[in-house]
């Protein structure tokens, strides 16, 4: 066991528990409003978005798994990098205007917003379940990244002994994101990207002077796996499979209910629109972060026999981890290690209040008991998000982790099913709520059996004429799912036309 | 709501500015014309130093129509 380590962890843990709590008095308010909760009464600025922000989508997850799929898959798992340089530009033009029609009619969610836009409820549900669902693998994966770092510290984590540190883990989650709402997050998150900067400073440092240079880390990495494979004839082959994933993922990322928390906690479209421009910092440490799969690969971590066992129980994520103690003192283990736990517990606190809120909008109040006061609605998120991180944390407990990665990738193919209502919705009216709804059901029946006869592979071999297109599966219902969207639109609006109202006005939106 | 705010001002788009942000979506798509080894900067390849400038380039275009727009 690395005690050092283990000491240097706990310590920087317990730090941020701490301000967990703490946070509950930060700019206080009425924690018993879900606004105030749920969206920290709408009250951060550009500094602490930026933070929360960063902190919601370059999750634990994301510092294991893409340095991973770099160092297993070599040149394909850098389209993470492609992805986050086209989400900005979609943030810049489209989510102020979210933003704008949500603070002028209160609502919380994206679901509130479609319900408002199209006066439809089922519409609404069917935004609200595609969220909830496509969220909840997402929280469980966060906690294999907190699994990885205390495995690899040497503390058992097999049995319930071994699972203890993540229940005590969770459970301070719970507690903190119970009694402080969205302010826990945006707080913890500043110290968590802090010691992640720090982490991949030193990492970008200290590897090229360990191994001679970038020139001597690339050499190392076999041909097949530093670029991508070039298409045979008639073939678009990796380039479109590369295009088409990164896109795809970047048109679902804000579409998840804790990046829209994230968004609509903000202070002002004007914040959502500066950050567009300087969230890109996180994009640039994305993609060191990705070389850090390759630095593992030249610094040779899989062949030394201390990470034998390592491997051999988290096979591919245990890259990341083990190049830190490769390289670096205990002490500054714990600290890279406790980046990666704290920086799994933001994006986990604030996924489980934005599902929270949206089940307690669009759901609850929604259907099972419309007559509930405020009070009554904020009550119900703070028990929900506890519920559904017990979910996660049964998930991961109880079922093989394949089965979380199977649905976290079902997850941006069902969440995409909603661009036709929330994005499209934003610029538009003349869609119509009925068509909406069975264009999303469309795409969502297709994504999902397209992924599962594909043996859950994301990319599809789509044919068209005599070229082989490979496209990520979301882009290719979504496809569908807009054009079914459109066309019935057109039909139902013929045959009845201008029966459903818009609760929402054109000056809303600016 | 009332809004005396400056910070919720609403923002006049510049169309001509919104188009640049077209770019970073062609580079980024265009994968043939960065899958290349050559040429290297400071060791690292083509590949991999391209689209890390590519974060910066979209970050100065959202930066310069978000001043345009203010």
């Amino acid at each position: 066991m690395n005690v050092t380590a283990l000491v240097v962890f706990t310590l920087l843990f317990l730090f941020v528990t701490w301000l967990g709590f703490f946070a509950a008095r930060w700019r206080r308010g009425d924690l018993d409003l879900l606004h105030e909760w749920g969206l920290g009464g709408r009250r951060f600025g550009t500094f602490i978005t930026w933070f929360l922000i960063g902190g919601d989508l370059y999750t634990a997850y994301t510092f294991i798994a893409v340095p991973a799929l770099m160092f297993g898959a070599g040149a394909l798992g850098f389209f993470a990098v492609p992805y986050t340089v086209m989400i900005y530009p979609l943030l810049y033009i489209v989510f102020p205007r979210l933003w704008s029609v949500a603070h002028k009619r209160g609502y919380v969610t994206s679901a509130d917003f479609v319900r408002g836009r199209f006066h439809n409820r089922w519409l609404a549900l069917a935004v609200a379940f595609t969220g909830i669902l496509a969220t909840m693998p997402y929280i469980a994966l966060q906690l294999v990244g907190i699994q990885v770092v205390i495995g690899a510290m040497g503390v058992e984590t097999s049995g319930f002994i071994g699972d203890l540190p993540l229940i005590i883990a969770f459970v301070i989650l719970a507690a903190f994101t119970y009694t402080s709402g969205l302010r826990a997050p945006a707080m913890i998150a500043v110290v968590k990207d802090v010691l992640i900067y720090v982490t991949v400073i030193a990492v970008v440092i200290a590897v090229p002077i360990h191994v001679g240079g970038y020139g001597k880390m690339f050499a190392a990495i076999p041909a097949a796996k530093l670029l991508l494979a070039t298409p045979p004839a008639n073939s678009y082959g990796s380039f479109s499979a590369y295009g088409t994933l990164a896109l795809g993922s970047a048109m679902a990322l804000f579409l998840y209910p804790h990046s829209i928390t994230g968004i609509l906690s903000s202070s002002s479209a004007r914040v959502v629109r500066r950050n567009a421009a300087i969230l890109p910092a996180y994009s640039l440490m994305l993609g060191l972060l990705a070389l850090v799969g390759f630095m593992s690969i030249a610094v040779g971590v899989q062949a030394m026999p201390e990470f034998a066992d390592g491997f051999k129980r988290y096979s591919n994520n245990f890259s990341v981890p083990a190049l830190f103690m490769a390289l670096f003192p205990d002490w500054f283990v714990g600290v890279a290690f406790a980046a990666i736990a704290i920086g799994a517990l933001v994006p986990a606190a604030i996924m489980s209040i934005a599902t929270a809120n949206t089940y307690t909008r669009n759901i609850y109040r929604e259907f099972i008991n419309p007559a509930c006061t405020d009070a009554d609605e904020s009550k119900m998120a703070k028990v929900v998000s506890l519920v559904i991180k017990a979910g996660a944390l049964v998930f991961i407990f109880a079922l093989p982790l394949q089965y979380a990665l199977w649905l976290q990738l079902l997850g941006g193919v069902w969440i995409i099913q909603t661009v036709p209502s929330v994005i499209l919705g934003l610029y538009t009216r003349r869609l119509n709520g009925w068509a909406l709804l069975i264009g999303w059901l469309v795409g969502f029946v297709l994504g999902t059996w397209m992924v599962a006869a594909n043996n859950f592979a994301p990319v599809w071999p789509l044919q068209i004429g005599g070229t082989s297109f490979p496209c990520y599966v979301a882009l290719i219902a979504l496809v569908v799912n807009i054009l079914i969207s459109v066309v019935l639109s057109v039909v139902f609006n013929a045959i009845a036309p201008g029966k459903e109202q818009d609760l929402t006005l054109e000056e809303d939106y600016s | 709501m009332s809004d005396s705010n400056p910070e919720h001002r609403p923002v006049r788009p510049v169309i001509w500015a919104r188009l640049l942000l077209i770019l970073p979506f062609i580079a980024m798509l265009w994968v043939s014309s960065y899958n290349s080894a050559t040429p290297e900067w400071g060791g690292i390849p083509f590949f991999y130093w391209y689209q890390l400038v590519w974060v910066i380039i979209s970050a100065v275009i959202i930066a310069f129509v978000y001043q345009l727009e203010r």
